[in-house]
């Protein structure tokens, strides 16, 4: 009865996964090495009506469309160059992930570099001021002394307070 | 090594930190009112690339780009499923009835009789539509999605573009350069 049932849900199950799994078509291409570019140039271009997808993750209409684009593409010979050209003459640099240096991303370029720089900066400054202080802060044989005074007498009465307990 | 240097250095260290979140504040706080969705096409002030499609009320009719060239005019791309079509539909219709604005629409991922069936009961804006059930025309123009609309002067020529519900406030975007390429039409 257990054995019936199990089976019951697990094909129940599989019909309802099936819908999501068909959603990614699939594409017959001449040759292995097609196929990998097609694979490399959809994990590589972004959807552009998802943000945080790349094509060959999205499910929407246009990335569905843009990779039917891509097999064609490819099939008629085209370069990765050029598809990644058509790509941005109409969808803009959005659509790379690996946007190109100019004007517009040169904070997203420079930014990284920039901070290291600071960081080294204030790293150095703060190692030379710490030199500078421990040096200049150190103490001349009477105030060593005088310090060593200080200590012992913090000591002694701390003791004394541990005995009264 | 004067005490008063140190001191001055290590105060300014203190600030840095201070600095450095400021400027990153002001550079995210820049970002905030940007809409994520609105792209820069590479197409704005270039022409529409050649095309052949269908028209949708007759299917033997085939629509090429010379068809949409002559007057300015504006390239609407619809579709049945899309509520935000429905939205700005009776706002194109005010379009054309009030200011006279030549619509081209582009029936994009639609099926032929309910677009139909929508033009009928909605009003047809459109001085025609192009069929585009598979988004071919839809990857030329670079459309990502439903609603958008293309101003495209008289040459063919893609002068702007706005992704989303066109209605009032968002037609007064557009208008002056309208305006301007009808102004240059008369002359």
């Amino acid at each position: 009865m257990m054995k019936l049932l199990s089976a019951v849900l697990l094909s129940a199950l599989l019909t309802l996964a099936s819908p999501a799994r068909s959603a990614i078509e699939t594409y017959q291409f001449a040759s292995p090495d097609l196929a990998e570019r097609f694979t490399d140039l959809t994990e590589e271009l972004r959807c552009p009506k998802c943000q945080n997808q790349n094509l060959s993750d999205s499910d929407s209409i246009i990335s569905k469309d843009l990779r039917r684009q891509i097999k064609q593409m490819v099939d008629d010979g085209k370069s990765d160059d050029q598809i990644r050209t058509f790509m941005v003459q109409r969808y803009g640099d959005f659509i790379l992930y690996d946007p190109p240096f100019k004007l517009q991303t040169l904070v997203l370029w420079l930014a990284p570099a920039v901070l290291l720089v600071l960081g080294v900066l204030v790293v150095i400054l703060l190692r030379r001021g710490k030199d500078v202080s421990a040096t200049g802060a150190a103490l001349d044989d009477s105030e060593q002394a005088r310090l060593q005074a200080l200590i012992d007498a913090v000591k002694s009465d701390s003791n004394k307070e541990s005995n009264n307990d | 090594m004067s005490e008063k240097k140190i001191s001055r250095m290590q105060r300014w260290l203190l600030v840095l930190p201070m600095l450095m979140a400021f400027g990153l504040g002001l550079f995210l706080y820049q970002g905030l009112g940007k809409d994520p969705n609105k792209l820069e096409s590479s197409l704005l002030g270039q022409k529409i690339p050649s095309f052949i499609g269908e028209s949708l009320d007759e299917p033997v009719r085939a629509i090429a780009l010379d068809d949409i060239l002559g007057t300015p005019s504006l390239v609407n791309v619809w579709a049945t499923w899309c509520p935000t079509c429905k939205a700005e539909h009776a706002f194109l219709n005010e379009l054309v009835a009030t200011e006279g604005v030549r619509i081209i629409g582009v029936n994009y991922h639609d099926q032929r009789a309910p677009a139909q069936d929508w033009l009928l009961r909605l009003g047809n804006p459109y001085e025609f539509s192009i069929y585009d059930p598979k988004g071919q025309l839809g990857i030329e123009l670079g459309v990502i999605g439903a609603p958008e609309t293309y101003l495209v002067d008289a040459q063919g020529t893609i002068v702007d573009k706005h992704t989303g519900e066109l209605n009032a406030r968002t037609w007064g975007k557009l208008k002056p350069q309208y305006d301007a390429l009808m102004a240059q039409q008369g002359q």
